[in-house]
């Protein structure tokens, strides 16, 4: 470690650091702009000039640029030097020449890095009194607001748009005073993860589109520590409310999971929290089939007689989008037979052998932040941009390491981020993809190709083999996949630390047999291989694990012959898990369907009992991501009117039952420490998150800013009165602004630091900047390969090639990040960017139908005949239909394997302009 | 690549694109000749429509983003229609000291144009320059391909009634 004197004190630093890191390390504060932990240093602002001298001798120095210079032994900085000072406050008058100085209506206002870095520099009064440049902004879609005058052209906004998310319609325009930050004309951003900007631009140039519809200043914000719901991957987030909506989402930093970045799904997909389709009240049908309203008791006690007094079998229907707590609970009262996972047989199934793989298997699961590790990644059968977003991010990280390489090798520090770039000029390291449709990963793949899922699986097949010959062979392959298998095995081959990715997106057995066969053949030479698999939803991972040993899906309940006399429905809309006629039939046999859910839909519709559940944002409880990771979500505010969380009803619903164990039921963490013990599988999620009576130095922790000033004044036009605030009984997160705050507390609501209002606060949370917070728990790995390490060859069954032809097309589900899951797209914004229903098919098959684009097509689907709109689309494979996954008039295409398609009659186009997220032709 | 991006690429001249592939085969990677390109279309247009640009940049691998933040960067791409000859008139220090003002006066009166316009004609187009690098010769001006020095109201009478 070398040592350098700073100001003179002398300290000991990480080699190989530049000297801003360095410093903020050693929590020094020095301003800075265009420098990002995940971005490394351009020296674009000179906003961290500071002044090295040559040796002791030398007292008039020279200017350098923190982030720009290495520490090496013995290197002598000051950062206080008038000189110094005088410089940053220079550059930061000059920055705001142009600056409209419009906080007090800027939404960057409170939390904005230039705020922070104008006040630590000293920079306050204004010189210039000319005129300032003016610019036009753009209209950028639904999510992000665009204000150019803001712009202090630190270019951070492109460096990450382009070159870190791999965005092509964002850019830098023009030169000098005239440079411009946006698209080359008005329209929707097209990256995924376009969001980000607003946390990555320093300044209001970029801001949260959906805050702004009713903004709250960060201080005047409740939030708490979250987890997303909206893939499987887990993301990290603090989750604001005020006036009791929930009013934004924040990226929360975690090391091992999400880092800095959050998708968009994420991000503006949790509106429908404050959807008008939420369940406030309990409501019992009356004979005439209406809803009566009813208190929380009178519901709970209707349902508990019901129970009582059943005919025949009472059931519980689990879910993969409720917590690990919930689905317990409703187990422990149905009885451990009666419990359906809430989940098609088949997706269990696929589930339970991503589970196997991960467990009895012998290659690790990377975190998303080794999968930035991975030196070649393969894909098989998994759209990762539109089913797991985060993770096509990192896998997009993952192609730089080629470059990273280099660096080393010609010793250029990593974070000298433009000349790492200009070094590797188009290098990168090899990504394959096997899916079923262009992907958006294409532009950074050294090969893809288009396939269905039997033949991605036969593909995967025949590279375990040629990687290690106890592997299955397959046989008569076609030329060209051959080809591929070769190319494919002298890739892995070649690497490091190889890493294969796939999933249950293909809805296919055999495809994540064949990725993890090629793990375990690459693993008998390579230790580091890695293997990550994708599952659909925020806790499908969890469910999976606590229903491990019970065999009973929600098919098998479908086809029970059992008289079934009471469902107990928890958060699942059965109708996205079974064809319309199974639930419509099952419905119909039941006295009684009781349904917990937040939003009204298809299933709350056909319930007799329903009881308001709380989404993510007004209840707790524990997740497991697609990494097997446990991780804990905490309330952000107290649910409306008679909404409690789904676990809080089952708890009491099994009191009032007289359940055994439910009497000791107090708090969330008894749920938790009861689950934990009923399942060794889930051994660890009590220590995920501190308990409900943990305090620091006495204190809780506090869910608002110490300035939350409005406090007092939300409810002046009615009372001058402030109401006591909620009391929390479930967690260490109080509803107020008193507790502690800030980087010691052991679960971080929001960040802030003194001086830094803005996001970049995080580096005063970490143990070093990018790295882990000093005191948050990412979350507890639950599941850990248990092989030795030697190759197994566990899955034989290569699936034989679909039989080509006979006119019927093989349905493969199309994922879109906006639309395809079931609960973001309730929010306003996702859904203004959802496609609308069509069926993509290859050009060879519209010429055998006689179709074009926007033509319809028709067929029929159990008793159902449906019509959609024809997308011709060539990177379709002849002889398969592309439907979008989890709209709701495909939703019954997802229990179908084939369609026999014919050209509709009497078909009127759509008039929508909604193609946009379609495929381009 | 789509038969829509194929059309576009036809919206540069078999002969334009020659010109720039000729180019590709001296540099490492197509989009190094994204500059270069933009002066071949430049050449024969005149100035860089948005079709042309969107051309190029199918032509090049490169997204229209990224080669317009390429194009506008450089004030002689020029992104709007020009007349015939371009007159770059310098307004830099020394041509203001030798009367460069009245010069510009004098032209736009005499073209009946302000700067940044171009003449009904279509023939000229008025932009300012920052030091021609003629101080020697000031105030200077360049009207096409050829320089002019030591300007007076006579020479641009002169120049311009030719
Ligand atoms: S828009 Fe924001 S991020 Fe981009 S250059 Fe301007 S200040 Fe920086
Ligand atoms: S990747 Fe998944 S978990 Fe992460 S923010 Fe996006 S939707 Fe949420
Ligand atoms: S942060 Fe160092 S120059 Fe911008
Ligand atoms: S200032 Fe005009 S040519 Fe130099």
């Amino acid at each position: 470690m070398p040592k350098i004197v700073v100001d003179g004190i002398s300290y000991e630093v990480d080699a190989g650091n530049n000297l801003l890191e360095a410093l903020l390390n050693l929590k020094r504060d020095l301003p800075y702009f265009c420098w990002h932990p995940s971005m490394g240093s351009i020296g674009a602002c000179r906003q961290c000039a500071v002044i090295q001298y040559r040796d002791e001798d030398d007292d008039t120095g020279r200017i350098v640029m923190a982030c720009m210079t290495p520490v090496s032994e013995g290197t002598i900085f000051s950062t206080d030097t008038d000189s110094a000072k005088e410089f940053r406050r220079d550059v930061i008058e000059n920055m705001m020449i142009n600056h409209p100085h419009d906080c007090p209506v800027c939404e960057e206002g409170g939390e904005c890095h230039l705020q922070d870095m104008t006040v630590m520099t000293g920079h306050r009064n204004r010189t210039y009194s000319g005129p300032k440049n003016t610019f036009r902004n753009q209209y950028l879609g639904p999510f992000i607001d665009h204000e150019m005058n803001r712009c202090i052209t630190c270019y951070r906004c492109v460096r990450y748009y382009s070159d870190y998310a791999g965005g092509v319609d964002l850019a830098a325009f023009a030169s000098r005073n005239n440079t411009y930050f946006g698209r080359h004309q008005d329209g929707i951003l097209e990256s995924e993860f376009a969001g980000n900007l607003v946390e990555v631009c320093p300044t209001g140039v970029f801001t949260d589109k959906t805050l702004s519809e009713h903004y709250t200043r960060k201080w005047d914000l409740q939030s708490a520590p979250s987890i997303c719901v909206g893939c499987g991957a887990g993301c990290n987030t603090s989750a604001s409310e005020r006036y009791g909506q929930l009013r934004r989402i924040h990226n929360r930093f975690n090391d091992q999971v999400n880092g800095y970045f959050l998708c968009d799904r994420g991000r503006f997909g949790a509106g429908f929290v404050n959807n008008e389709d939420r369940i406030p009240q309990a409501g019992i049908r009356d004979s005439e089939g209406k809803y009566d309203r009813v208190s929380a008791e009178e519901a709970l006690s209707h349902v508990a007689d019901q129970l009582a007094n059943s005919s025949g079998k009472v059931v519980g229907i689990g879910s993969p989008r409720a917590s690990l707590e919930s689905n317990y609970l409703l187990k422990q009262i149905v009885g451990e037979g009666n419990f359906y996972s809430g989940v098609s047989s088949k997706e269990q199934e696929l589930t339970n052998c991503i589970i196997d793989i991960m467990r009895d298997g012998s290659v690790k699961t990377p975190s998303l932040a080794e999968v930035e590790e991975a030196d070649a990644v393969l894909v098989l059968g998994q759209d990762l941009t539109n089913t797991a977003p985060r993770l096509a991010l990192a896998v997009r990280q993952s192609v730089r390491n080629r470059s990273k390489e280099l660096a080393v090798q010609a010793q250029i520090p990593l974070w000298q981020d433009a000349a790492v770039r200009e070094l590797a000029q188009d290098e990168l390291s090899p990504l394959v993809l096997l899916t079923s449709y262009a992907d958006r990963l294409e532009d950074v793949a050294s090969l893809s190709c288009h396939a269905s899922a039997t033949d991605i699986a036969r593909i995967g097949f025949a590279v375990a083999n040629r990687l290690n010959d106890r592997f299955t062979a397959v046989d008569g392959l076609s030329e060209t996949d051959q080809k591929t298998v070769e190319e494919v095995v002298e890739i892995l081959k070649a690497a490091d630390r190889p890493l294969i990715v796939s999933g249950t997106g293909s809805q296919s057995k055999s495809v994540i047999e064949a990725a993890a066969n090629i793990a375990w053949a690459l693993q008998a030479d390579n230790e580091q291989t890695a293997i990550m698999l994708c599952v659909p939803e925020c806790n499908s991972l969890g469910v999976g694990l606590l229903e491990r040993e019970n065999s009973n899906t929600l098919t098998d309940l479908l086809d029970s012959t059992d008289t079934i006399s009471t469902a107990i429905v928890l958060e699942n809309d059965l109708f996205r898990r079974a064809s319309t006629q199974q639930i419509t039939a099952f419905a119909a046999k039941l006295e009684q369907l009781v349904v917990i859910d937040s939003l009204d839909n298809a299933t709350v519709s056909l319930s007799d009992v329903v009881l308001p559940a709380a989404t993510f944002a007004e209840t707790e409880g524990t997740l497991v991501n697609n990494e097997g990771r446990a991780q804990r979500s905490f309330a952000v505010f107290e649910g409306a009117g008679d909404i409690q969380g789904s676990w809080q009803w089952l708890t009491n619903l099994g009191k009032a039952l007289s359940r055994e164990g439910f009497a000791a039921l107090e708090r969330i963490d008894s749920v938790t420490a009861e689950c934990e013990r009923s399942n060794d599988l889930l051994s660890g999620i009590t220590k995920v998150a501190p308990t409900a009576d943990y305090r620091v130095e006495g204190m809780k922790i506090a869910r608002m800013t110490h300035r939350a000033s409005g406090r007092t004044a939300m409810r002046a036009n009615i009372n001058v009165h402030e109401p006591k605030q909620p009391v929390d009984q479930e967690s260490a997160l109080a509803y107020t602004m008193e507790g502690i705050s800030g980087p010691r507390a052991p679960l971080s609501a929001y960040v802030w630091s003194p001086g830094w209002n803005s996001n970049q606060a995080v580096h005063k949370f970490q143990t070093e900047t990018g790295g882990p917070l000093s005191h948050v728990n990412p979350g507890i790995r639950l599941i850990e390969p248990a092989g030795n390490g030697s190759p197994q060859e566990r899955y034989r069954e290569v699936p034989q090639p679909r039989a080509a032809g006979a006119g019927s097309l093989a349905l493969i589900p199309r994922y879109h990040i906006f639309g395809s899951d079931e609960m973001s797209a309730r929010s306003k914004a996702i859904a203004e960017l959802a496609p609308s229903s069509y069926l993509a098919i290859a050009p060879e098959t519209a010429q055998r139908l006689s179709v074009v684009s926007k033509d319809g097509v028709e067929f029929t689907i159990g008793n159902r005949t449906l019509q959609l709109e024809v997308v011709v689309d060539s990177s379709v494979d002849d002889g398969c239909a592309l439907f979008p996954a989890g709209l709701a008039d495909t939703l019954d295409l997802m229990h179908q394997a084939q369609v026999s398609l014919q050209k509709a009659a009497g078909w009127t186009p759509r008039t929508t302009t909604q193609d946009k997220l379609i495929a381009k032709e | 690549m789509s038969a829509a991006e194929q059309d576009l690429i036809q919206a540069l001249s078999d002969e334009e694109i020659g010109e720039i592939e000729k180019e590709i085969t001296h540099l490492n990677g197509r989009k190094s000749a994204a500059i270069d390109a933009l002066k071949i279309v430049q050449k024969h247009r005149r100035y860089v429509s948005d079709e042309s640009l969107q051309a190029v940049a199918n032509l090049l691998g490169m997204s229209f983003a990224e080669l317009d933040g390429i194009a506008t960067f450089y004030n002689l791409i020029f992104r709007k229609p020009v007349g015939e000859k371009v007159i770059l008139l310098c307004d830099s220090v020394s041509c203001w000291i030798m009367g460069g003002v009245d010069i510009r006066e004098k032209i736009k009166s005499k073209l009946q144009i302000e700067m940044g316009e171009t003449t009904p004609d279509d023939k000229y187009t008025l932009l300012p320059m920052s030091c021609l690098g003629d101080c020697d010769h000031a105030p200077a001006m360049i009207v096409g391909e050829d320089v002019y020095r030591d300007l007076t109201n006579e020479r641009i009478d002169e120049i311009f009634d030719e």
